[in-house]
C-alpha cells in the first residue's frame, strides 16, 4: 500500500493507504480526526469541507494521495488553542448550528469565503453556501454568524 | 441568585456550541471500539422479487470477510410496531411481520438482505458483490390507487394491501350538515412524500462483553430507551438488565431517528457470533432508501359554510402511504396525530374523516417533522383559502370569522381533542403587522412592472404536540406510555447532574434545561450538567419527538426540583433549628422568616453528604430526587404564517420574497433558541412546499435517490425569516410552556402554496401541486387558460 505524507493542523503526518482511500477516510480513520464529517456520497452535502493549501476542498472528493504534500487544516485546527477562531465565535454567537454535524464544514467553507471575498453581500454568501447542507438551521443563523464574522475577521 | 443572565427568558449561548465548533463532537460514526470489525448490508434492487437462493461461498471466502448472515440465520422477533389502530368496525388492523434481514421476500428496494462482516468496511463492500442471490421479481404496487386496486400484495398472508380503513365522527350527521348548507368548497390535497434527511446518516455500533454478559449499542436514536425496550424484548430477547443503549451526539432527527430499524438488531444480534464490536454506518444512498420517509397521503376534503360563509361541517376522505412495513409509529400518524387536528383554530362544529392506510412496495413511512399535523393543516388551510376564494370573504375576514375566541378556553373540539388556551387574533394580527402586509399591493405592483407576479398566503394553524398523556395515547392504541422521567442528582459541592430521559439531537437542551435548573436553585449556570442518551445512566425515558422535549421532560425535571427543594427544606431547618414551615427558599437561599438566618443553597448540599448530626429516622442523607410526570393533555401551539412569493411566469421559478412566522409556543426559556428551531421547520415546511418530493418510478425504483435528484433547500433557496412569538401560557403544566419543534414545519407549506396560487390567480391558475418546482410551475401556468376559460 502506498505511503502518504502531509501536514495536518501544523503537524506532519503520514500512512499507509490504499489508492481508492479517500482523504476523508485518511483523516477521520489514520488520523481520528473525526471532526470532518461524511454526510453524503455525491459531494453535495460539505460536511467534509477542510482547508488544502488554504483553499477549502470537500474532502470526499479527492483520494488522500491527491494531497500527498499538501497542508491540511480541518475543524480541529482552527481554534487558535483555547480561543475560538472569530469564525467559531461567531456561530456560537449568532445560534448558527444546532444538531452540530454539518457545522465542521460550514465553518470552514465559510472561512474561505470571507477570506476570499470579505464584503459578501447576503446573496453572495447564500450562494457560496449552496455546496454545504444544513437541515436544522435554515441557514438564517448561519448566514448571520459570517456576516457578523466579516467584521471580526478583519479586525 | 438566580441569574437573569441564565434563568428562564433568557438567550443563553449554547453549552454545546464549543464541542461541535472545535470537532469534538462525538457521533455514533466518531466511536471505534477496540477490536471493532465492520458490517455492510447488501440490499434489495427490487421492489418486490421471491429470494429463490442464495450463495454465501464466494463471499465468506472473501479477504477479510469474517461472516455473512441472511434472513435464515438471523431468526430473531420481528421488528415491533408500537401502534395498533383498529377498524371503522373494531377489528384490529393488519399488522404484517417485518423481519430484520429478509427472509423470502424482498418488499421494497433497499429491503435488507444479507449482512457482510469484514475487518474493513471496503473488504465488506467487496465481498458484498461476490454474494449471489437468485431474485424472482414481480410486479409491484408503488401507488396507492394501484395497490387498493388489485394490485399485487404487499404480504401475500393478509390477502389484502389495506391495513386499516379508520374513521373518527358522525358520518350521518355531518351528511345531514352538508345537505342544508348554503355553500360547499371541495378540494383534492396531495401531500407529498418526503425524505427526512437528517445530515448525520443513521449508524450503529454493537458490542458484546463476555464476562458480564452484557451487551451495548451505540445508535442514533431520538429515544435510547426506547429502542432498548424494542429490541431487547421484542427482537433480541435480551433483558433491559443486559443491554445498555447509548445514543451520543445524534446529528438531526427530525423523527427519522425514533424508530427502531434493523441494522442495531443486525450489530446487536451478530457481535457475539463474531466475538468483535461490530460498525454499521450507512451511506447517504442507504439512508434514502432505508430511512423511514414522511408525509404521503392523497385526500379530498369539503366544507360546508352557512351564507356568511361560517364553517358547519368538515368532511375529508385520506389515503395514507404505510409503505412495505409498519414502522414504529407509522398508523398513529394519518389517524390520532391527524385527523384529530382537523378542526384546526376554527369552530367547525362536525367533522368527519375517513382514512385508509395502505401497504405498497417502498420505503417506511412513518413521523416526520410534524408527523400527520402538517398533512392536517395543508389540507384545512387550502381549503379553508379556497372557501374564502368562491365566497368572496377574504383571506383573513373568512378566518377571523370562524376562529374560536380567544375566551372559549378550554374548547373542546369534535375530534377528541380539548384546548387549553390560545389567541388567534393576536397570532394573526401580529403576523400581518410583521409582515407588512400593508405593504404588499406596492410590492406586488413593484413586481408586475417587471413582469413577476406576486402572492401572498395565509395559514393560521395549530397543532398537538408535548406528545403524552398515557392514559389518552393508551386509549388510542398505543402500547406504550407518554411520559418522561428526569433525575437532579445534588452533588456535595452543590454543583447539579440532571439525567433526562429527553434526548438532544440538536435542540440545545443542555442548554435550556440547565437554565431551568439555575433559575429555580440558584445555582451558578456552570456548576450544572444535563445528561442524556445513555440507558444505563438515566433511569428512563421516552425520548425526543413531537416536541415534547420541554412540555414533557423539562416539566419532569422542574418536579424533581420541587422534590429536591423540599428535601434541602428539611435539612436546612433541621441545621438552623426551624420548622420547615417557617423556611423559605429563594435566590439560592434558605431564610427563617422573622430572623436573619439564613443558609446557602450550597452548604445544604454539603450537609446532606457530612450528615454528622442528622436525626436519620426523620431525615436521610442525600440530595437526589427522581420524577416522572405524565402530562393532563397535549400542548396546543398554534400561530400565523404568512408567505410572499414571487414567480417569473416565463420560467416557472419562485422566489420566496418574504416568510412571516408569529407563533403562540407557551412560555419561551431560550428565545435564540425558539427562533432557531422556528427557523429550521420553516426551511423544511418551505422545502416541502417548493423542493423536495420523492419520487418512484413504476416499478419501484427510487428516483430522488441522492442528493442530486432530491432537491433539500439550499442557502439561495430560503429568505431571511421573520420570527416572532405571541404566548398565551399552556394551562396544565407548571412551566407554562407548549413546544416550538414542529410548528415552523406545520404551519409553513400551506402558506407557501396559497401564496402561489394569489400570485397566479389572474393566469387562471386554481390549484397548485407541491413540491411546485419550476417545471411544475410552469406546466400549471401553461395549462391554467383553459381552466380559466371554463369558469
Amino acid at each position: 500500500m502506498p505511503t502518504v505524507s502531509m501536514t495536518v493542523n501544523g503537524k506532519k503526518v503520514s500512512g499507509e493507504v490504499e489508492g481508492r482511500t479517500l482523504l476523508v477516510q485518511f483523516l477521520r480513520e489514520n488520523l481520528r480526526l473525526t471532526g470532518t464529517h461524511v454526510g453524503c456520497d455525491t459531494s453535495q452535502c460539505g460536511a467534509c469541507v477542510v482547508h488544502l493549501n488554504g483553499d477549502s476542498v470537500k474532502s470526499c472528493t479527492m483520494l488522500a494521495a491527491q494531497a500527498d504534500g499538501a497542508e491540511v487544516t480541518t475543524i480541529e485546527g482552527l481554534a487558535d488553542g483555547e480561543t475560538l477562531h472569530p469564525m467559531q465565535e461567531a456561530f456560537r454567537e449568532h445560534h448558527g448550528l444546532q444538531c452540530g454535524f454539518c457545522t465542521p464544514g460550514m465553518v470552514m467553507s465559510a472561512v474561505d469565503l470571507v477570506k476570499k471575498n470579505p464584503k459578501a453581500s447576503e446573496a453572495e454568501i447564500r450562494e457560496w453556501l449552496e455546496g454545504n447542507i444544513c437541515r436544522c438551521t435554515g441557514y438564517h443563523n448561519i448566514v448571520k454568524a459570517i456576516q457578523h464574522a466579516q467584521t471580526t475577521m478583519s479586525a | 441568585m438566580p441569574d437573569e443572565a441564565t434563568g428562564i427568558g433568557a438567550s443563553v449561548k449554547r453549552v454545546e456550541d464549543k464541542r461541535f465548533l472545535t470537532g469534538k463532537g462525538r457521533y455514533t460514526d466518531d466511536i471505534n471500539r477496540p477490536g471493532q470489525v465492520h458490517a455492510y448490508i447488501l440490499r434489495s434492487p427490487h421492489a418486490h422479487a421471491t429470494i429463490k437462493g442464495m450463495n454465501k461461498a464466494a463471499a465468506e471466502a472473501a479477504p477479510g470477510v469474517i461472516a455473512v448472515f441472511n434472513g435464515e440465520d438471523m431468526e430473531v422477533g420481528s421488528l415491533p410496531c408500537g401502534w395498533q389502530v383498529n377498524n371503522k368496525d373494531g377489528s384490529p388492523m393488519h399488522e404484517p411481520g417485518h423481519p430484520p434481514l429478509a427472509r423470502g421476500k424482498v418488499r421494497h428496494v433497499g429491503d435488507q438482505v444479507a449482512v457482510i462482516i469484514a475487518e474493513t468496511l471496503e473488504q465488506a463492500k467487496d465481498a458484498s458483490d461476490l454474494l449471489a442471490v437468485e431474485y424472482q421479481t414481480h410486479e409491484a404496487s408503488i401507488h396507492m390507487d394501484k395497490a387498493l386496486g388489485g394490485g399485487p400484495l404487499v404480504h401475500d398472508e393478509i390477502g389484502t394491501n389495506l391495513c386499516y380503513d379508520w374513521e373518527i365522527g358522525d358520518e350521518a350527521e355531518v351528511d345531514k350538515v352538508f345537505a342544508g348548507a348554503a355553500h360547499v368548497t371541495e378540494i383534492d390535497i396531495v401531500n407529498n412524500r418526503l425524505i427526512p434527511n437528517a445530515m448525520e446518516p443513521r449508524a450503529a455500533v454493537g458490542e458484546y462483553d463476555r464476562s458480564d454478559d452484557r451487551y451495548t449499542l451505540y445508535t442514533t436514536s431520538q429515544n435510547p430507551h426506547v429502542i432498548r425496550l424494542l429490541m431487547g424484548a421484542f427482537v433480541l430477547s435480551i433483558p433491559e438488565h443486559k443491554l445498555r443503549v447509548v445514543a451520543p451526539d445524534v446529528g438531526g432527527g427530525f423523527g427519522s431517528k425514533i424508530y427502531h430499524y434493523a441494522e442495531e438488531a443486525i450489530v446487536t444480534w451478530a457481535a457475539p457470533k463474531v466475538g468483535r464490536p461490530i460498525k454499521w454506518t450507512a451511506e447517504r444512498s442507504e439512508s434514502f432508501i432505508s430511512d423511514a420517509h414522511g408525509r404521503d397521503h392523497i385526500s379530498h376534503a369539503k366544507m360546508a359554510m352557512d351564507k356568511d360563509g361560517k364553517f358547519l361541517g368538515l368532511k375529508v376522505a385520506t389515503k395514507a402511504n404505510m409503505g412495505a412495513y409498519l414502522s414504529t409509529f407509522a398508523p398513529c400518524v394519518p389517524t390520532y396525530l391527524y385527523a384529530t387536528l382537523l378542526a384546526g383554530v376554527y369552530t367547525t362544529p362536525v367533522i368527519y374523516c375517513n382514512v385508509k392506510a395502505v401497504f405498497t412496495h417502498t420505503v417506511p413511512v412513518d413521523a416526520y417533522r410534524g408527523a400527520g399535523r402538517p398533512e392536517a393543516t395543508y389540507l384545512l388551510e387550502r381549503l379553508v383559502a379556497k372557501c374564502a376564494r368562491e365566497t368572496g370573504i377574504s383571506q383573513t375576514d373568512i378566518r377571523r370569522k370562524n376562529f374560536i375566541p380567544a375566551d372559549a378556553f378550554p374548547y373542546q373540539t369534535p375530534v377528541a381533542l380539548q384546548y387549553d388556551s390560545g389567541d388567534y387574533i393576536t397570532t394573526l394580527d401580529a403576523a400581518e403587522k410583521a409582515h407588512d402586509v400593508a405593504g404588499f399591493p406596492a410590492r406586488k405592483a413593484a413586481s408586475e412592472a417587471k413582469g413577476k407576479r406576486r402572492g401572498i398566503g395565509y395559514s393560521t394553524y395549530l397543532e398537538a404536540c408535548g406528545i403524552a398523556p398515557s392514559a389518552v395515547v393508551g386509549s388510542l392504541g398505543a402500547r406504550a406510555g407518554l411520559y418522561e422521567s428526569a433525575e437532579v442528582r445534588v452533588h456535595p459541592t452543590g454543583s447539579v447532574t440532571v439525567f433526562t430521559g429527553s434526548h438532544s439531537h440538536g435542540q440545545g437542551h443542555e442548554t435550556t434545561f440547565a437554565q431551568l435548573v439555575s433559575e429555580k436553585l440558584g445555582v451558578p449556570y456552570d456548576a450544572i450538567e444535563i445528561s442524556h442518551g445513555d440507558t444505563d445512566k438515566v433511569q428512563f425515558g421516552m425520548g425526543t419527538y413531537g416536541s415534547r422535549s420541554l412540555a414533557v421532560g423539562g416539566v419532569a425535571i422542574d418536579k424533581a426540583l420541587d422534590k429536591v427543594i423540599a428535601k434541602a427544606k428539611k435539612i436546612a431547618a433541621h441545621m438552623m433549628e426551624a420548622s420547615d414551615e417557617d423556611l423559605e427558599f429563594k435566590d439560592g437561599k434558605f431564610t427563617v422568616a422573622g430572623t436573619d438566618r439564613e443558609l446557602s443553597f450550597g452548604e445544604v448540599a454539603l450537609s446532606a453528604y457530612v450528615p454528622h448530626n442528622f436525626p436519620h429516622e426523620e431525615l436521610e442523607p442525600g440530595l437526589d430526587e427522581k420524577a416522572f410526570y405524565d402530562p393532563l393533555n397535549f400542548t396546543y401551539p398554534g400561530g400565523c404564517h404568512i408567505a410572499e412569493v414571487e414567480v417569473d411566469p416565463e420560467t416557472g421559478v419562485v422566489t420566496m420574497e418574504r416568510m412571516t412566522a408569529v407563533d403562540d409556543v407557551g412560555r419561551v426559556v431560550n428565545p435564540m433558541i425558539v427562533a432557531g428551531q422556528i427557523h429550521g421547520g420553516l426551511a423544511q415546511g418551505i422545502g416541502q412546499a417548493l423542493l423536495e418530493g420523492c419520487v418512484y418510478d413504476d416499478s419501484g425504483q427510487l428516483l430522488t435517490g441522492s442528493y442530486m435528484d432530491y432537491t433539500m433547500p439550499r442557502a439561495d433557496n430560503l429568505p431571511s425569516f421573520g420570527v416572532g412569538t405571541e404566548s398565551t401560557m399552556c394551562t396544565h403544566n407548571s412551566l407554562g410552556v407548549k413546544g416550538c419543534g414542529e410548528v415552523g414545519a406545520i404551519g409553513s407549506p400551506p402558506a407557501v402554496i396559497n401564496a402561489l396560487v394569489d400570485a397566479l390567480w389572474d393566469l387562471g391558475v386554481r390549484d397548485m401541486p407541491m413540491p411546485a418546482t419550476p417545471q411544475t410551475v410552469w406546466n400549471v401556468i401553461n395549462s391554467a387558460g383553459t381552466a380559466a376559460a371554463a369558469e
